[in-house]
């Protein structure tokens, strides 16, 4: 992260700004084209696993509909264009979903991608909210042990970030359940927010927010003990490079060189393993919402999969794939602006 | 990542026995592990004695309704742990329960580990076109999550033990085929593995003999790793309802003790307990092999 000494901003030419960003549009064309081959896999991903289901659309329809005879079977078969060969099929269903009808939840009686789309926000809102629960205590705890390396500081952290990780997550929600919402009855047991006829706004944010509290807590909490432990290793290898030591020896004061110089380039792996987990966050928030009746898209998985709603089901698997393949994009790119040597290789 | 590099690159220029004989040396001497190493280990062997010895201590169907339910540990004299919602014991399911946990864990870490190393050799090695395919297949397993893929397959595959296994297993390959193939990638390049090639030892030897020994340091960190998020994988399933019924295990028990959650927060505590406790040595297991096999990158 040296600086280059020839390198003056003001004076930088507009050649070199330019050419700069016809690299960077090229490196988001390129990404962009990379990420395609995995979405159409993702779609093969949810084919098979309808195909596997057992039943389909039809035996579905006439099973809500309280029977039928073989030959309007056989005819409603033919018109859903289940006798067509499997590739027919996967070509009919593929250009379905990319022309946004993901199939039709008949257990909650509306398309799937308008039942994903209205529990999209809550889940969102959770994650976000349980990212920065888990960035803030992750590097925090990491900072502090980094530098007490070795003394009792640092065995502390490494201690409650393994029993952190050790629980699973829904066992840390009932846990919090039980200690703040039933014995001190401070945050509400579960769900997304009171309804209480007319309030302004202030009250419905302090609603959710309360409502909110505890789940984001759980799923933070989970990750933030991954993180302790990266950023503390980060920190460790940071501490031991030139530039540290050169700071130090010019008399900067540690807490500057800790903010500064450590912890700001222990960063760069904590940004990769976020954007990799957002995948696995998406996979705890099926047990915190169930554990809190939170109205997202876990809790829809759940209700899916008592319900054996496999439409249902294989929409959420194409939709958090294509949403994580995104958000690992704009990590990327967001790494990019961090550290501008990524974008040479 | 600096374990991958610190174990690959610790000894290029040594010939190939040294490097095989220092990690086998390192594991033996007892005397130098490290101390969270033996503490994981033992924890883990009392679990193993606790699953063995089950059916001695218990003898009987773990699952017999013996007593009255919502009885509190240490309210009746015999039933040190109470009973759960259905009056059965709760310290014989915990010790029957300890058996089908831990072999989830290590059976679905023995198949992520064998399908890792696999697609991480291949790739690596051949890189072009297979390592491009397989990279693909990598990372479409990465972006779907984990845990939604395991409950939709063992939701379609019916909750028995071999599924559960088998979903958990497919679902937590790609970390170890991705350290595979980034210590194969700076395995193949060295001389003792070209040279090899070159006096006409076949790409399945040089694999087999030269890469994959070199290669096993960090996937063996890594599965004591994954051991435990299998563990973790498999309570959750459980708590969903995805377990297999006709076994006891503790996350069989969580699931069953969920309706129960307020008014006998108990009955998930025992069983929540244990899997903390085994997770918890799993992973001081994994952290202390880190420590050992790879001194370097251990901070």
């Amino acid at each position: 992260m040296s600086s280059r000494p020839t390198e003056m901003p003001g004076v930088a030419g507009a050649d070199e700004a330019r050419s700069e960003r016809a690299s960077s549009v090229r490196y988001v064309a390129l990404r962009l084209v990379q990420i395609l081959p995995t979405l159409f896999l993702i779609l093969l991903v949810a084919f098979v696993l309808l195909q596997m289901a057992p039943g389909d659309l039809v035996q579905v329809m006439v099973g809500e509909s309280g029977g039928a005879t073989p030959e309007y079977v056989a005819r409603l078969r033919q018109t859903f264009g289940l006798d067509e060969p499997l590739y027919v099929q996967f070509l009919n269903y593929a250009l379905n979903v990319v022309s946004g009808d993901l199939g039709f939840s008949f257990r909650n009686n509306m398309p799937v991608l308008q039942l994903i789309a209205s529990r999209l926000p809550a889940t969102l809102l959770l994650a976000v909210t349980a990212l920065i629960v888990s960035v803030v205590l992750g590097l925090a705890g990491g900072a502090v042990a980094a530098t007490s390396r070795g003394k009792w500081p640092d065995h502390l952290v490494s201690l409650v970030a393994l029993f952190v990780y050790a629980t699973p997550v829904f066992l840390c929600g009932v846990g919090l359940i039980l200690l703040f919402a039933v014995a001190l009855p401070w945050f509400p047991i579960g769900g997304f927010a009171d309804l209480s006829g007319e309030r302004g706004a202030w009250q419905a944010f302090v609603d959710v927010a309360a409502h909110l509290a505890l789940p984001a807590f759980t799923l933070g909490t989970a990750y933030a003990a991954i993180y302790v432990r990266l950023t503390r290793a980060a920190m460790l290898e940071v501490q031991g490079q030139d530039f540290v030591r050169t700071a130090r020896a010019k008399g900067v004061a540690p807490a500057r060189i800790v903010w500064r110089h450590t912890l700001r380039n222990a960063l760069l792996p904590l940004v990769t393993v976020i954007g990799m987990q957002t995948g696995s966050m998406l996979g705890g928030a099926i047990l915190v919402e169930t554990v809190f009746s939170w109205p997202g898209l876990g809790r829809l998985a759940f209700e899916a999969l008592q319900q054996r709603d496999y439409n249902l089901l294989a929409g959420l698997i194409l939709c958090s794939g294509a949403l994580v393949v995104l958000i690992n994009l704009l990590v990327d790119l967001v790494y990019t602006l961090l550290d501008p040597r990524v974008r040479i290789r | 990542m600096t374990q991958t590099e610190g174990s690959a690159v610790a000894t290029p220029d040594r010939p190939t026995r040294s490097r095989q004989h220092g990690f086998l040396a390192r594991i033996r001497g007892v005397a130098v592990w490290p101390l969270r190493l033996k503490l994981g280990l033992v924890v883990l062997l009392v679990e193993v004695l606790a699953a063995v010895l089950a059916s001695h201590l218990y003898p009987g169907d773990p699952f017999a309704m013996v007593e009255i339910p919502f009885l509190k540990p240490g309210e009746m004299s015999g039933y040190p742990l109470g009973t759960d919602l259905m009056g059965r014991d709760i310290a014989a399911q915990l010790l029957h329960g300890a058996r089908f946990s831990l072999l989830v864990g290590l059976a679905a870490t023995l198949i992520a580990t064998v399908v890792g190393v696999t697609i991480g050799l291949l790739s690596g090695y051949f890189g072009g076109v297979i390592d491009h395919s397989l990279m693909r297949l990598t990372e479409l397993f990465q972006v779907i999550p984990h845990f939604l893929l395991a409950i939709t397959l063992v939701s379609i595959l019916g909750a028995t033990l071999g599924n559960i296994i088998i979903a958990i297993g497919i679902t937590s390959w790609p970390m170890i085929a991705r350290l595979v193939r980034a210590e194969t990638l700076i395995l193949r390049e060295l001389d003792y593995v070209k040279i090899s090639a070159v006096m006409g030892a076949g790409t399945v030897r040089v694999i087999v003999t030269h890469i994959l020994p070199n290669a096993l340091p960090p996937v063996v960190v890594a599965a004591s790793l994954l051991t435990a998020s299998a563990v973790l994988m498999e309570c959750g399933l459980a708590f969903l309802g995805l377990s297999d019924v006709s076994r006891v295990s503790w996350g069989g028990m969580i699931g069953a003790a969920r309706e129960a959650l307020l008014d006998a927060p108990y009955m998930t505590l025992i069983p929540g307990a244990a899997i903390v406790l085994t997770v918890m040595a799993l992973s001081l297991i994994g952290d202390g092999l880190n420590q050992l096999l790879n001194p370097r990158g251990h901070a």
